[in-house]
């Protein structure tokens, strides 16, 4: 099986987060990481690979620096990369990232895409399922388990409260895939010295450009949000902060 | 047709979500708001008890989308058949609540008419003619106000707990109802849906306890959830974990709240070293009283705790249950 595996750098989750000055974006001089769920989908696909043969491929989009997160996946074990480079692919709304990668991958023949279900920075949960739309694809999403079947897949789809669901579809199709699916290998020293002879493809704005259209959602402006309550922070030694919550806990919150 | 919010009410196999009458309170107060008409779609194979009991929420009409193609629900049925009767009736606004369900279909339907979704939002804000979504972003460390920049119809979703659904306003009488015969092309549907399961027997109802200790990444490896047990134990209370403790096995899936986990309201719900992901929140943030310890003072979990703790909880912990068995003997 072909797949491609799309994967996105985000801010690392305990990254302290600064807004730019116009308070339309987040400063970009923080530590990024790999898309936690997306680590989970390329996992997903390194072991379909290891199963039935084929090739894996993963494409980033974003500037200079998200290179690093495909060169992370070709040395767990990714065949080769693309890169959609630029600064330009940061703004994009979800709908044209899609648009993006679908006209980066035209001349390519993949059995099945994978993405993260969501993103810990947009958190929009969208891009696989446009891109199943834009080339016409089936899709399932939330995917906690994925079997090789006569001419498609077979799978399990998390639903709320610890319900699942059994799928079936024919191939080619997107998934998105659930953190949680597999357990993530480490990259091997061997796998990062090879990693560095893969290929990676490397896709200017320019190049797919005509493929896109106009943003059509904006992000007006992102702050700090308002508090629901009013917490009560408590300070002092371990031991002081120890006396103060039980405090809470006998005459506040009455359960000792 | 009038200026109207439409709203896709949520049904799986033929029960109501009541998720989405919080999405109705939503939409009842942004029509208040815009004076634009509100009317619910119920889409399935025959919705007829969904739509007796939507029909007393004051809504100026319901609409029954019917097709057997819809009995089950596949992504593709119904983004064929809403997309059909939304491409007809031009709403200015279609509202449904963020569920796995609303998810898996409503970006392709958006998309399948050339416009978009806003997904997830927490709320909205009228702003001149306009009206903007607000939605979390990075992981709830930031909000955002977010607005369309194409013509309607607009897209959004509501995210679990946004509003109240018993705060829905019922109708002076019942709203009229027409069927639609859905257009849903069945030829199209490429995914198979089989059985519905749940995997194991849930072995514990973390609804039912009144105290609830959990912990997120914070606790770091999997020894120092004894740390947890342990305050657990002398508050009599429940251990429980935010989804990636249970992702990496360290507690049993049953023990996980959030989203894809239990939700519960606790007297007590102590968040040690859980940074507050949407995803969780909606799972705990009914809680009476929340208590959180973290290391990371601009964690999200901060901005609905009761109690607030910054430091390390590897410290803080062990002390905490020192302290509550003296106050218990």
């Amino acid at each position: 099986m072909k797949i491609l595996v799309c994967m996105k750098q985000v801010p690392q989750k305990d990254a302290p987060l600064k807004l730019n000055e116009s308070g339309t974006w987040i400063r970009e001089d923080v530590s990024y990481e790999v898309n936690e769920p997306d680590a989970y989908a390329l996992e997903e696909a390194l072991r379909q690979k290891e199963k039935h043969g084929g090739e894996v491929v993963v494409i980033t989009t974003g500037p200079a620096r998200a290179q690093q997160v495909l060169r992370e996946a070709l040395a767990k074990g990714a065949d080769r990369a693309i890169h959609l480079e630029g600064n330009e692919f940061v703004g994009l709304d979800s709908f044209n990232t899609a648009k993006a990668i679908a006209a980066s991958i035209k001349d390519e023949q993949f059995d099945l895409i994978f993405t993260g279900l969501q993103s810990d920075d947009y958190g929009y949960a969208q891009t696989g399922v446009l891109l199943a739309e834009i080339l016409g694809w089936p899709h399932a999403t939330i995917i906690m388990s994925i079997e090789k079947s006569d001419g498609g897949v077979r799978l399990k789809r998390e639903l709320e409260a610890g319900f699942f669901q059994h799928l079936e579809m024919p191939l080619p199709a997107v998934l998105t895939i659930q953190s949680g699916i597999n357990k993530l290998r480490y990259a091997t020293l061997i796998g990062i010295k090879q990693a560095k002879n893969k290929p990676l493809r490397k896709v200017t704005h320019a190049e797919i450009q005509h493929a896109l259209g106009p943003n059509l959602q904006k992000i007006e402006k992102l702050y700090i949000p308002q508090k629901q309550k009013k917490t009560e922070m408590l300070e002092g030694s371990a031991a002081e902060v120890a006396k103060k919550l039980v405090d809470k806990l006998k005459n506040e919150v009455r359960v000792l | 047709m009038a200026d109207t919010i439409l709203i896709v009410v949520e049904q799986r196999e033929g029960k109501l979500n009541r998720v989405s009458l919080e999405t109705l309170t939503a939409a009842q107060a942004i029509a208040a708001e815009t004076n634009w008409d509100l009317e619910a779609a119920v889409a399935g194979g025959s919705v007829d008890a969904i739509v007796q009991e939507i029909a007393k929420v004051k809504v100026k009409k319901i609409y029954a989308i019917e097709s057997p193609k819809l009995e089950r629900y596949t992504a593709e049925a119904y983004v064929s058949a809403l997309k059909q009767f939304i491409g007809s009736k031009q709403p200015k606004l279609v509202l449904m609540p963020h569920t796995y369900q609303v998810r898996d279909f409503a970006p392709r339907l958006a998309a399948a008419l050339g416009r978009t979704l806003i997904s997830d939002a927490i709320g909205y804000r009228k702003d001149g003619t306009k009206l903007v979504f607000t939605r979390q972003m990075f992981q709830g460390k930031f909000t955002a106000d977010v607005s369309f920049s194409c013509d309607p119809p607009h897209f959004a979703t509501f995210q679990a707990g946004s509003y109240r659904g018993d705060r829905v306003e019922m109708g002076a009488s019942a709203a009229p109802v027409e069927k639609i015969a859905a257009q849903a092309d069945g030829s199209a549907v490429r995914v198979k849906p089989l059985e519905i399961f749940k995997e194991a027997k849930q072995a514990v109802d973390l609804t039912q306890a009144e105290i609830i200790v959990s912990v997120g990444r914070g606790i770091k490896e999997q020894k120092n959830i004894e740390l947890a047990k342990a305050l657990a134990d002398a508050l009599g209370g429940e251990i429980a974990a935010s989804r990636p403790i249970c992702d990496s096995g360290w507690l049993p899936m049953d023990r996980q709240i959030g989203s894809s986990g239990q939700t519960v309201a606790p007297k007590l719900y102590l968040a040690l070293g859980i940074s507050g992901a949407i995803q969780h929140i909606v799972g705990m943030k009914g809680s009476r009283s929340i208590i959180a310890i973290n290391k990371d003072a601009e964690a999200p979990i901060f901005e609905i705790a009761d109690f607030g703790v910054v430091g390390n909880l590897f410290d803080i912990v062990p002390a905490l249950t020192e302290e509550v068995r003296k106050a218990k003997t």
